[in-house]
C-alpha cells in the first residue's frame, strides 16, 4: 500500500491480529492450515476490502466504508476465558429453536461446550468444534477445508481465512440420516463490541445421507460488531440436504456471509436465507452444481425495517448440465430499510438441459425504504430453459378491498396480506420444527415493524 | 465460413447442401463508392475541432460548447475512465488514428436531386432506397446523410408549410441556432459518458427537427445514415423536439460497406417532449458485422435517450439491430412530465462473431408515469448477445407502472445470451414486474412444422419471426416488411 489512508491502517491492524494470531499458533496447528492461513493473509494485504465506489459491480448498491470506519478490531480470542460468558447465556431467552436441535453453540468465537448438544446422533456423524477437527487432523477437514471458498479473489474470505480461529464442523457419513435438525449458533456477547468476528462452518454430506442444518447469528446485546462468516457445504451423490441460515443479530451489527455450495450428481439441496437483523447484512451465497442430475430449491425471506440494509448475491454455477435450479427471494421493507438483490444464474458451455429460474420479489411499505433487485443470466449454451421474474410493489389494492368488504379491519388485512407473502417462501421449509421457529421470529419481526 | 458449416453439420445433416449454398450469402451492402472526399487528416486535437467547426462556418457558441465536450473528453481518457462495464470485447480504440471529419465534394448548393454525385445516388440505390421514387411514393420525406454531411433533402418545403424543420444539423445550427443553443445536450450533456463526450466535441453532421405545437407530422421522417470512407468515425447527432399535442414518427436506416479495420459509430440521439407530444422513432441497424472471424465491422456505441419534459408526453423507441461487430446502445426515456409515457421494443439479432450489449433504461421521474420494455434476442453461431437494462422509480415518481419483458432464444451451442436487469425503486406505489426467459427454439414446434412439410430453416424463421413479432408490428409499415426481410436474411445459414 502507498497511501495511509484510515483504511489502510484498518486493514494493517486486521494483518497484524492476523499475523500474531498465525504466530500464536505456530507449531500448534498442522503446517497445512498454517501455510492456508498464511497465503490468505498474503491475499488479503493485496485485496483489501471491497470498498471502491467506481467500477464496484458487486457492491453497486452496498457500500461498505461505513463498516470499515467504524474501525471493528479483531476480536481477541486466542488468551480469554470464554467460560465465564457462556455459562450465563440462556438459550431459550435468546431464541434461537427448540431445544431438541442438536445444537453446537460458539460464543464470541470459542467453543461453548456447556452450551452445546451433540448427543444422539447417528454412528459417524461428526459435530463440534472446527478448531478440535483441525488440530486432531482430520482427513475430511484437510480435503475441503477453504476448497471452496476462494480467498485469492475476495477479500472478506481472505480476512476470514487468516483468521478464523473457531467454528464448527458437521460430518455426516454416507448413507446416514440425521432426523432431529443439526444447529450451529454464533453468540456475539457484549464483549464483542467494536470488534470483529470470523466464525467459520464447514459441512461436509457423504453420499446418500440426509439432514437439515441450520446456522444462526444472533447476538446479545444492541451493539456494533463485524461477522465476517463463511461457509463450506459439499453435497455428496444422492445426498438430501436442506440448509437454513438465519440472521437475527442486533440493529447496530454488519454481517458479511459467505457462503460455498457444491451439489454433486443426483444430490438435492435446498438452502433458506433468512434476515431479520443486522444493521447492514450482506449474503455472498454461491451453489455450484457440479454433479448431472442436481436440483437446488434456493430461498430467502428478509423483513427490515429502520436503516436495516439485507443485501443478497445469489450465484447459480451449473457447471454441467441436466440439473434443476428453483430460486426465489421476498423481501419486506418499511422505514428507511434498502433492499439489494442480485441473482445470477450462469450456465457453462456444454451445461445441456438446465432448468432454472429466478424470482425477487419486494413490497414496500414505506416510501423511504429502497429495493434494488438484478436478476441476471449468464448463458452459454442452448439447450436450456431458464427464466426469471422481478416485482416490486405495495399491497395489492383488490386484495385489500376485497378483505375489508368481508369485514375485515384494515390492519389485520394489512397483515393478512403481508404474512401471506412472505409465506410462499417460508411454507417452503419441510422440516416442521425449522419451520415453526422460522414462522414466529418473522411474525416477531413483523409485529416490530 | 466454417463456423456456420459446422452449425449446420450439428443441427441438421440431412439439409446441409441446400443450407450450405444459402449460408455463403456474402453481406449484400458491402460495396465501396469512389467519390473525392474532403477529408480532414486522422488524429484529434482542438485544432480538429476548430477545423470542423470552422468548416461548418459555425457560431462561437457551438465551438465552445464542441471544445468544453473536449476538454471533459480529454480527462475522461487520461483517468481511463472509458465504459468497461458491458458484456463486450474489443482490443483498445487509438482515437488519434481516426478520421474525424469527411464530407463528399459537392458542387456548391444543391437546387435539386440531379446535382448530386451521381455515385452517390447509385449508393443509395443499391441499399434500396432512390430517393426519387421516394419523393413521389410513399410520402417519405428523407434526409440522406453521406459520412457526416447531408447531401439532400427533400420533402422540407413541403414539411415547412406546416411549420415543421426537417433539416440537417449543420443547417438547423445556421437557421435555428435559438433552437438548436435551447434543446442541444438537454438530453444527453456532453458529460454523459465517454462516447457522448466525443460524440459533442466532433459531430459533423445529423438531423434536426421541431414540430411546431399542434401539428401531426403527415409524414414519416427518415434519415438513412452511411459510414464510407475507410478509418473514418461517423459522430452524427439527431435532436428532434415535438412541441405541444404535436406528432412525429422517425425512421433511421443504417448500412455499411465491407472494411477490414473497424470503423467506429459514436453517435447521440435526443428527443424531447412536450405536454401531449409523441415521438415515435425506430431503427434497423444493419452495419457491416465483420467477417465469419471476427475482422473488421463497425463498433456502434450509441447514446440514444429521449426526455419526456412535459405532461401526457410519450416517446417510443424501436429498434432492429442486426449489424455491427458490436453493438453499445441503451435507447432511454426520462418520464420527467406527470402521466408520461416511454417505451422500448427491440429485436438484437447476432450471429458469427458479433456481440451486442443493449436494452433500456426507464427513469420514472413524474407522477402515474408508465413503461414498457420488450426486447427479443437472439443469438446465431459464436455471438454473444446481453439484454442490460434499468428501471428506475425515483422518490416523487407516485404510482409508476413498468413492465419488462427481455426473451432470447439460442441457436448453436456456441453462443451466448445474457439478461443483467437492473430494478431500482425508491417509491411504494410503484408497480414492476419484469419477466424473461431463455431457451432454444423448442424441439416440439420444429417437429410440428416438420411435419407439415416445412423444412427446418424455414421453421426456424417462422418461429423466429413469431418470437420478434411483437417488437415488428411496432415499426411503420414498410420498415416492419424491411425488417422481416432483413431477420430471413441474416438468419440464412445460420440455423438448420
Amino acid at each position: 500500500m502507498t497511501t495511509t489512508s484510515p483504511l489502510d491502517t484498518y486493514l494493517t491492524d486486521f494483518a497484524d491480529a492476523a499475523r500474531d494470531y498465525q504466530a500464536a499458533r505456530a507449531g500448534r496447528d498442522p503446517e497445512w492450515i498454517a501455510d492456508i492461513r498464511a497465503e490468505a493473509l498474503d491475499s488479503f494485504r493485496e485485496l483489501g476490502l471491497p470498498t471502491a465506489r467506481r467500477g464496484n459491480e458487486e457492491y453497486k448498491y452496498t457500500d461498505i466504508r461505513p463498516l470499515v470506519r467504524q474501525g471493528f478490531s479483531p476480536l481477541q480470542i486466542i488468551d480469554r476465558d470464554s467460560a465465564a460468558a457462556a455459562s450465563d447465556l440462556d438459550l431459550e431467552q435468546l431464541n434461537v429453536g427448540p431445544s431438541e436441535w442438536h445444537r453446537v453453540v460458539i460464543v464470541d468465537g470459542r467453543f461453548a461446550a456447556e452450551l452445546s448438544a451433540s448427543d444422539g446422533l447417528p454412528d459417524g456423524v461428526v459435530f463440534g468444534s472446527l478448531a478440535e477437527a483441525v488440530h486432531s487432523e482430520t482427513d475430511s477437514v484437510r480435503a475441503h477445508l477453504a476448497r471452496l471458498a476462494d480467498y485469492t479473489e475476495h477479500g472478506f474470505t481472505a480476512l476470514n481465512t487468516a483468521l478464523a480461529a473457531e467454528g464448527a464442523l458437521v460430518l455426516i457419513p454416507r448413507m446416514t440420516a440425521v432426523d432431529q435438525p443439526i444447529q450451529v449458533v454464533y453468540i456475539s456477547t457484549e464483549q464483542t463490541q467494536g470488534t470483529a468476528s470470523m466464525p467459520r462452518t464447514l459441512i461436509i454430506a457423504g453420499e446418500d445421507s440426509s439432514a437439515a442444518i441450520v446456522e444462526t447469528h444472533v447476538s446479545l446485546a444492541d451493539d456494533s460488531h463485524l461477522t465476517n462468516a463463511v461457509t463450506e457445504i459439499v453435497i455428496g451423490a444422492g445426498a438430501n440436504i436442506s440448509y437454513c441460515k438465519i440472521q437475527q443479530e442486533s440493529e447496530a451489527t454488519y454481517n458479511v456471509s459467505t457462503t460455498l455450495v457444491e451439489v454433486n450428481e443426483n444430490a438435492n439441496f435446498r438452502s433458506m436465507a433468512i434476515d431479520v437483523g443486522g444493521r447492514l447484512t450482506r449474503n455472498n451465497l454461491t451453489i455450484i452444481m457440479a454433479g448431472e442430475g442436481g436440483n437446488s430449491d434456493v430461498r430467502g425471506a428478509y423483513v427490515i425495517t429502520r436503516d436495516q440494509h439485507v443485501d443478497n448475491q445469489v450465484i447459480v454455477d451449473h457447471v454441467v448440465g441436466h440439473n434443476d435450479m428453483n430460486e426465489i427471494y421476498k423481501g419486506i421493507l418499511d422505514g428507511h430499510a434498502r433492499s439489494v438483490f442480485h441473482g445470477s444464474i450462469i450456465v457453462r458451455p456444454n451445461a445441456a438441459k438446465v432448468n432454472a429460474m429466478q424470482v425477487d420479489k419486494n413490497l414496500l411499505l414505506s416510501n423511504d425504504a429502497e429495493a434494488d433487485t438484478k436478476p441476471a443470466f449468464w448463458i452459454y449454451c442452448d439447450d436450456v430453459r431458464c427464466g426469471h421474474g422481478a416485482a416490486c410493489g405495495n399491497l395489492d389494492e383488490d386484495a385489500m378491498f376485497y378483505l375489508r368488504s368481508r369485514g375485515i379491519e384494515e390492519e389485520e388485512a394489512r397483515m393478512m396480506l403481508i404474512r401471506a407473502f412472505v409465506s410462499e417462501v417460508v411454507d417452503a421449509i419441510q422440516e416442521q420444527s425449522i419451520h415453526d421457529h422460522v414462522a414466529t421470529l418473522i411474525a416477531t419481526k413483523l409485529d416490530n415493524l | 465460413m466454417t463456423t456456420v458449416d459446422e452449425t449446420i453439420q450439428d443441427v441438421a445433416p440431412e439439409s446441409n447442401q441446400e443450407l450450405k449454398s444459402i449460408a455463403k450469402q456474402d453481406y449484400k451492402y458491402g460495396f465501396i463508392t469512389e467519390v473525392d472526399a474532403d477529408t480532414v487528416p486522422p488524429g484529434l486535437t482542438e485544432d480538429t475541432i476548430r477545423l470542423i467547426s470552422s468548416k461548418k462556418n459555425e457560431p462561437e457558441w457551438m465551438l465552445e460548447w464542441r471544445l468544453k465536450a473536449f476538454r471533459h473528453w480529454e480527462t475522461l481518457l487520461e483517468k481511463e475512465q472509458l465504459p468497461d462495464w458491458a458484456h463486450i470485447k474489443h482490443p483498445p480504440i487509438d482515437f488519434q488514428d481516426m478520421i474525424y471529419y469527411s464530407a463528399p465534394k459537392q458542387k456548391e448548393q444543391l437546387s435539386s436531386l440531379d446535382e448530386v454525385d451521381p455515385e452517390v445516388l447509385s449508393t443509395f440505390e443499391k441499399l434500396g432506397i432512390p430517393l426519387e421514387e421516394q419523393k413521389r411514393l410513399a410520402g417519405v420525406a428523407v434526409d440522406a446523410v453521406f459520412d457526416s454531411v447531408s447531401v439532400a433533402t427533400t420533402f422540407k418545403e413541403k414539411l415547412a408549410e406546416l411549420g415543421i424543420i426537417f433539416s440537417s444539423f449543420s443547417e438547423a445550427i445556421q437557421d435555428h441556432p435559438e433552437l438548436v443553443r435551447k434543446y442541444l445536450g438537454s438530453v444527453v450533456p456532453y458529460t454523459d459518458n465517454f462516447y457522448a463526450a466525443l460524440n459533442a466535441a466532433v459531430f459533423s453532421d445529423g438531423s434536426f427537427c421541431y414540430i411546431p405545437k399542434g401539428v401531426r407530422c403527415p409524414m414519416e421522417l427518415t434519415t438513412y445514415f452511411r459510414i464510407n470512407t475507410e478509418n473514418s468515425g461517423q459522430f452524427e447527432r439527431t435532436l428532434i423536439v415535438a412541441d405541444e399535442s404535436s406528432y412525429v414518427s422517425y425512421l433511421e436506416g443504417c448500412s455499411a460497406p465491407i472494411r477490414d479495420t473497424n470503423q467506429l459509430h459514436a453517435a447521440v440521439v435526443e428527443l424531447v417532449a412536450m405536454d401531449d407530444a409523441e415521438i415515435k422513432y425506430s431503427t434497423i441497424q444493419n452495419w457491416y458485422p465483420g467477417d465469419a472471424e471476427g475482422n473488421g465491422g463497425i463498433y456502434n456505441f450509441v447514446t440514444k435517450r429521449g426526455k419526456c419534459l412535459g405532461a401526457r408526453s410519450k416517446i417510443s423507441w424501436t429498434q432492429v439491430e442486426t449489424g455491427s461487430a458490436i453493438t453499445w446502445k441503451y435507447p432511454s426515456v426520462l418520464l420527467q412530465g406527470d402521466d408520461s409515457i416511454g417505451e422500448f421494443y427491440s429485436v438484437a439479432l447476432v450471429k458469427g462473431r458479433q456481440q451486442a450489449d443493449t436494452g433500456s433504461k426507464m427513469t420514472h421521474i413524474g407522477k402515474r408515469t408508465k413503461s414498457t420494455i420488450i426486447a427479443k434476442g437472439v443469438s446465431a453461431g459464436e455471438a454473444e448477445n446481453t439484454y442490460r437494462g434499468l428501471v428506475r422509480v425515483n422518490p416523487g415518481a407516485d404510482d409508476a407502472w413498468n413492465f419488462t419483458q427481455c426473451d432470447s432464444l439460442l441457436i448453436g451451442d456456441k453462443c451466448g445470451a445474457h439478461t443483467t436487469p437492473y430494478v431500482e425503486v425508491k417509491n411504494k406505489s410503484a408497480h414492476l414486474e419484469h419477466e424473461a426467459f431463455t431457451s432454444r427454439v423448442s424441439e416440439d414446434q420444429l417437429f410440428y412444422c416438420n411435419s407439415r412439410g416445412i423444412s427446418v430453416e424455414k421453421a426456424h424463421s417462422m418461429i423466429i419471426n413469431g418470437f420478434c413479432e411483437e417488437v415488428f408490428k411496432k415499426l411503420p409499415f414498410e420498415f416492419a416488411v424491411e425488417a422481416t426481410r432483413l431477420l430471413e436474411l441474416n438468419l440464412e445459414g445460420t440455423v438448420g
